[in-house]
């Protein structure tokens, strides 16, 4: 079980929970929608190797759409989105850079304690590529919480969804109606993001989604 | 009975799909809320056709005692909705709130919503299961925003952030799910389907099984608006169009504390994985301690009944999660008369705000003398969510307030007295705006009152009288779910 396989697909998981953390520290927008599009291109090379490892073709068209879809149609999209609506480049977070990485280092560790224990009876390669795609998930939570611009937001939430995939592909057999869909709902929630970010940006001239708390029904 | 139940089935599905084509076209919104009455109604007699025959369940689908009557509840409460919803958004349009093009929008995905519902009560597949509560969250969303305020975009926003994340989990826990069926059923489609699950979930690893259910909980839980996962819960009823706030409350709660309670069912037939009922007890009791409190500080009215949908929410998970023949029973009828009357409540506000210009509480005085019928029906309705006799939820608070004290007597202080805090409040607001000197601004209302009082009398003759063989039905329903 610990041969060549195992440590490339560890390897690939590994990578991708490493370009999790780096989409924490990022401020610019262009250098975060870059590093998503890095995140998207590991995700597909590992998915890809589980389909070779599984032998299970139905997943390269897992792997295929991200690839193709998130790697480079989302950052594309967004990246125009950016330049045209000239929205501010820096990205305002809510705590500091270093406790939010120390936040994201416990995740981690605690995603590994959590997964690690209870999957005793799971072959290695799924323990351990649970173990990371929770982390991924995790992450991708915390890159949401600690973003103040809805884009940042956005980056957030589809590196939440490749943390899924991730898992859902690790675990053996899974029937391909789940990843087809999660790709899916992935492609319509970027369509009403777009609708959003449009709506948004026509009624405040901003992304910033701080603003936006000042419309808050309640306040009198 | 000439249908066959694949058929039937099928039909549920099928209907508002087309439905939902059929309206994305027609341009006339009189012709396309008629279509939508039309085609609500049709789903709701194919519906009750599975009554009388049900097919075998296969790998994706199946009927069973459970969701049939959430089914049949889902579509009368989709049918009674779009009648409110046709007289609704003709003042929504002369008022210029809404366009022709973005009504013919939300007719389309009215129906979307419901084909969504419908399949995530039907389904037998929990990865299906998952598909279906999504695209329910993503339409909502849409109908949320669909005003274009400022107000409605922020409540959009915060929905889809939080309904996403909610999602999310919700998929992990249906992978980890299948990771615990694995091992034992062998891989491929037989490891997702809900029945074959069951059938083998005492052979599961139950650490694998707890696991999951945390992850299910707190991500369905989010679509419950279980505190404190509720927050996008009382925008999204505020600033969306009535209509749907009362399907939101009415159903879209209900289905996602079904697809939750599939779950717990799995797990209470592994007899070494945790208790899911110590988790639903004690997350019931914050949402609805918490609502009630929240209740007195409401100043819109929407929000006001959208934090009372977070209390029933709460009282509603905490009985199933005490569980038993009672408690499980009482959970089953309060789920049905909370969709009833919560609705019902929400079509008399809709023409409310309507008629005074305003969802604010102050501004909203007077209503039973300037408004009677629409007063008087808003004033059933709290008396009923409020839970005073003889209205039906008064039977199933009841029940759930007796059963707990016979076998947990602690844990009935903390439930009495946030139904009394709630119960106070609702009782005060209702004051506020149903009596006194009626306040100045106030329109002609065109409302039909047909779903409003149908609904009303519904609950009042389930508070009195319940047939025997619905009893008996709603027995072995709770017997099911342990």
């Amino acid at each position: 079980m610990h041969g060549l396989a195992f440590d490339i697909s560890h390897l690939l998981s590994g990578s991708l929970v490493l370009i999790s953390l780096m989409l924490l520290y990022q401020d610019r927008l262009h250098s975060l929608l870059n590093v998503f599009a890095v995140h998207a291109v590991v995700l597909g090379l590992a998915v890809g190797w589980q389909a070779h490892i599984q032998d299970a073709p139905h997943l390269y068209v897992t792997a295929a759409i991200a690839l193709l879809f998130k790697a480079l149609v989302i950052p594309v999209a967004l990246h125009r989105m950016v330049r045209r609506l000239g929205i501010h480049r820096e990205i305002e977070t809510v705590v500091g850079i270093g406790p939010t990485m120390l936040f994201g280092i416990g995740l981690v560790a605690l995603s590994i304690i959590v997964m690690l224990p209870v999957t005793e009876q799971a072959d290695a390669l799924t323990r351990e590529d649970l173990a990371f795609a929770l982390s991924v998930v995790l992450l991708g939570l915390l890159a949401m919480v600690t973003r103040r611009n809805a884009v940042g937001q956005v980056v957030g939430f589809m590196s939440l969804e490749n943390g899924l995939i991730l898992a859902a592909a690790g675990a053996k057999g899974m029937p391909l109606v789940v990843e087809i869909s999660v790709a899916f709902s992935v492609l319509i929630a970027l369509i009403v993001i777009g609708i959003f970010l449009f709506r948004i940006r026509e009624r405040f001239d901003t992304v910033d989604v701080s603003v936006l708390d000042r419309f808050r029904g309640e306040q009198p | 009975m000439s249908i066959s139940g694949e058929a039937a089935t099928v039909g549920v599905l099928i209907i508002p799909a087309i439905a939902a084509a059929v309206l994305a076209i027609v341009r006339s919104y009189r012709l396309g809320a008629a279509i939508n009455v039309l085609a609500t109604a049709l789903t709701l007699l194919t519906a009750s056709a599975l009554v009388f025959v049900r097919p075998a369940p296969s790998l994706y689908l199946q009927v069973d005692d459970f969701n049939i009557f959430l089914i049949i509840l889902n579509t009368f409460v989709a049918f009674t909705t779009s009648v409110f919803s046709a007289s609704y958004i003709s003042h929504e349009l002369a008022t210029g709130r809404l366009t022709p093009g973005y009504l013919r929008f939300y007719h389309a995905m009215y129906q979307v919503l419901m084909l969504a519902m419908n399949l995530a009560l039907l389904a037998n597949n929990i990865g299906l299961m998952w598909v279906a509560i999504e695209v329910a969250t993503l339409t909502t969303v849409l109908m949320v925003g669909i005003y274009r305020t400022a107000e409605s975009l922020e409540a959009a926003w915060k929905y889809f952030i939080l309904g996403s994340v909610g999602i999310a989990l919700a998929l992990f826990g249906t992978i980890l799910i299948y990771l615990a069926a694995r091992p034992v059923m062998g891989q491929g489609m037989e490891a997702m389907s809900w029945t074959l699950l069951v059938a083998h979930a005492a052979s599961f690893d139950p650490a694998l099984l707890n696991l999951a259910f945390i992850f299910l909980l707190l991500g369905y839980g989010t679509k419950v608006g279980l505190a404190p996962l509720h927050a996008w819960l009382p925008d999204a009823h505020a600033e969306g169009p009535t209509p749907i706030s009362a399907v939101l409350s009415g159903l879209l709660l209900n289905v996602a504390l079904y697809v939750l309670l599939r779950f717990k069912i799995l797990l209470t037939a592994n007899a070494a994985a945790l208790a899911p009922g110590l988790l639903m007890i004690g997350m019931g009791l914050i949402s609805l301690s918490f609502a009630a409190l929240m209740l007195y500080r409401r100043r819109d009215i929407k929000r006001m009944f959208a934090y009372s949908s977070i209390e029933h929410m709460g009282i509603i998970t905490f009985a199933f999660g005490m569980g038993g023949p009672l408690a499980s029973f009482a959970g089953l009828f309060h789920m049905t008369m909370h969709s009833l009357t919560k609705s019902a409540i929400f079509f008399a506000v809709g023409h409310v705000s309507q008629a005074k210009g305003t969802q604010k509480i102050a501004d909203i005085r007077g209503l039973t003398e300037s408004h009677p019928m629409l007063g008087w029906g808003l004033v059933l309705g709290v008396v009923a969510i409020a839970g005073m006799p003889p209205f039906g939820i008064f039977m199933s608070e009841f029940l759930i307030i007796t059963s707990t004290f016979a076998r947990q007597p602690l844990l009935a202080i903390p439930l009495v007295l946030g139904l009394l805090v709630g119960f106070g409040a609702l009782v005060l607001r209702m004051q506020g705006f149903a009596f006194g000197t009626p306040s100045p601004s106030s329109g002609p209302v065109h409302a039909s009152y047909v779903p409003l009082f149908a609904h009303l009398a519904l609950v009042l003759v389930a508070g009195l009288y319940l047939p025997d063989a619905l009893v008996s039905w709603f027995r072995s329903v709770a017997a099911m779910i342990g």
